[in-house]
Parts: C-alpha cells; structure tokens; sequence
C-alpha cells in the first residue's frame, strides 16, 4: 500500500516538479500542484508504465487528486 | 540540412503520386519510412526501390479498427513513429444538390476521420519522446473551396482547424502539427482532367504549369526537419500563386 503511494509520489514529484511534502492525499493535480490537463494526461501515462496497468479514458478523468491515483492503482493492481 | 536520420516516418497514401514523392523525399533525408496504403504492389515496388529502412503496412482507412491498429503496427515495425505524414485522400465529386450522404460520409471518413484517429494513435508516443512532426496533407481547395467538391473541400478545411488544434495542446512537448496544401500538381487524380479543364486550371496560376509532387514533398520535408520546430499550427500553401494565402 503505502508502496504505491511512495512510487506515484516520486512520479508527481518528478513530472510536476513540485515539494514531496506538498503531494498529500487531498492535492489536486490542478488545482494545487499547478498541473495542467495535459499534465494529468501524461501523469496517467506514467502510471500506467510504472504499474504496467491499463487505465481507461472515462477512469482517468476521475483521478484528480494523489488520493485517488492511489486508490486507483490500488484497485487495478 | 533537414536530415532525418533515425527518425522513424509513417505515410498514408504512399502508393499514390504524392505519397510515394514524400516518401522518397523523407526517406533520402535518413529517415525510416512504414509505407502505407490500399494497394499492395505499388506499396512492394515503392519499398524495393528505396531498399533498406523501408516497410509495408497496408492498410484500408475506411476501417475504423485497421485504421486504429496502424501506428501500433508502425511502432512495433521501427521503434516508434516520430513523424506522421497524412496524405490519404479521396474524392467522390458530385455537384452539391446530387450529393449523396454516403459520398459525403466516406470522403469524410477516409479523409478527415482516419487522420483524426492516426495522429491520436501516434502522439502518446510522441508526448513520452517530447519530439514530434505530424504533417497532414490539406489541399488549395479546403481554403478556396471547388464546385463539386464540397465534400473533399470540407474534409481539407477540416484538416486545418483540427491540425491547429492539435497543435496548441502539445507545442509545449516538441511535437508540431502543420499542414501542406498543395494546388495542381500532376497525379493520377489530375490525369483525369481533360484538356480543356486543365487549360481553364493553368489560366489561374501565376506560375504557368502543374506542380510536381516533389515539390510537395519538399514542403513536408522541412516541416519534418528539426529546423522547422518553431513551424507550427500552420498551412503551407504550394501551389504556383494559384492562392496566395
């Protein structure tokens, strides 16, 4: 669990070049990490790669926050 | 100048006039082509002729799944697709009251729909390599219109709009999206002008003669080239002066 959470934290960190300690589990990608929607698609993009998972158009919309990538790729895996 | 080397080039249409100009143009520059296509043997020819780094991807683009499967196919056959050239085209003239729904609708989906759906198929891979040139074939007639051809001239003009929006969501990731938009130049799709049409056409541009599809090929090379990076969201117009736009 908490794996994951490390490993989508290093990729928001990484892609969005933003503080480790501001990726909590409420942050929005766009509304508090400064990303734009190109941005989330990419940062799909690079979980899907990480966890060698497939997220699908109308499930990616929903991941807004850290939390949710999380919980997400918790689900799938 | 404009050198191409280990870039991995897919191109529709490459059994056509135009096509198979563009594809030796790229492919001269250092490129690796996937050349695609309806028909096989000219495709085979074009290939042999060229030799190394050149592969057949046949494909039909009034096939939603063949259409889709296409740059996965170009991917797996180079490496990656870094430059999408599309220059399929068709034409179902009919003057506008006689036209059918289903000459609309295929002009539309083979020349507009399919390339929709193949710069989508290719521009994941462009977006993760942050480098990308999608080139799409338009034509004088999207931005002047033609008597007969609402449905080819809607389809090119559609080209346009689409290829500028494309390109100012991924600018900020190296990829660029342009369009050529050639006038008449010498094809088999103009051999089928009479004389008397292509005496009418050639009174209407300035330079006196048809184009060559080598100088349509020119024009997409340097928006292939890393030198025109900072070329997008544009059409570039060849077509002897016949439109100066």
């Amino acid at each position: 669990m908490s794996d994951v959470a490390d490993r989508v934290r290093k990729i928001v960190v990484e892609h969005l070049g933003v503080e480790e300690d501001k990726v909590t589990e409420t942050a929005s990608f766009i509304d508090d990490l400064g990303a734009d929607s190109l941005d989330t698609v990419e940062l799909v993009m690079a979980f899907e790669e990480e966890f060698g998972i497939e997220i699908p158009d109308d499930a990616a919309e929903t991941i807004q926050t850290f939390g949710d990538a999380v919980k997400f790729i918790n689900g799938a895996q | 100048m404009f050198d191409l080397s280990g870039k991995n080039v897919l191109i529709t249409g490459a059994s056509g006039g135009i096509g198979g100009a563009i594809a030796k143009a790229l492919h001269g520059a250092g490129a690796t082509v996937a050349l695609s296509g309806t028909r096989v043997e000219p495709l085979e020819a074009l290939a042999a002729e060229l030799g190394d780094r050149a592969h057949v991807l046949p494909c039909n683009l009034s096939d939603a799944d063949a259409v889709n499967a296409l740059p996965k196919q170009a991917a797996d056959a180079m490496g990656s697709v870094d430059v999408l050239v599309n220059n399929a085209g068709i034409t179902r003239d009919n003057i506008f009251m006689r036209m059918s729904d289903e000459e609309w609708s295929s002009v539309l989906e083979v020349n507009l729909t399919s390339t929709m759906r193949l710069c989508k198929g290719v521009i994941r891979g462009m977006m993760k390599s942050r480098w990308g040139r999608i080139v799409n074939i338009s034509s004088i007639v999207g931005a002047t219109g033609n008597p007969g051809q609402a449905n080819y001239a809607a389809s090119k003009a559609g080209m346009v709009g689409m290829s500028k929006s494309i390109a100012y969501e991924v600018a900020s990731r190296g990829i660029t999206v342009n369009c050529v938009a050639p006038g008449f130049i010498t094809t088999a799709m103009t051999d089928k002008l009479n004389d008397e049409q292509k005496a009418g056409i050639l009174s209407q541009v300035p330079a006196g003669r048809m184009g060559d599809a080598e100088e349509i090929a020119a024009a997409v090379l340097y928006l292939s080239s890393p030198e025109a990076a900072y070329v997008t969201g544009t059409t570039l117009h060849v077509n002897g002066g016949m439109a100066m736009l």
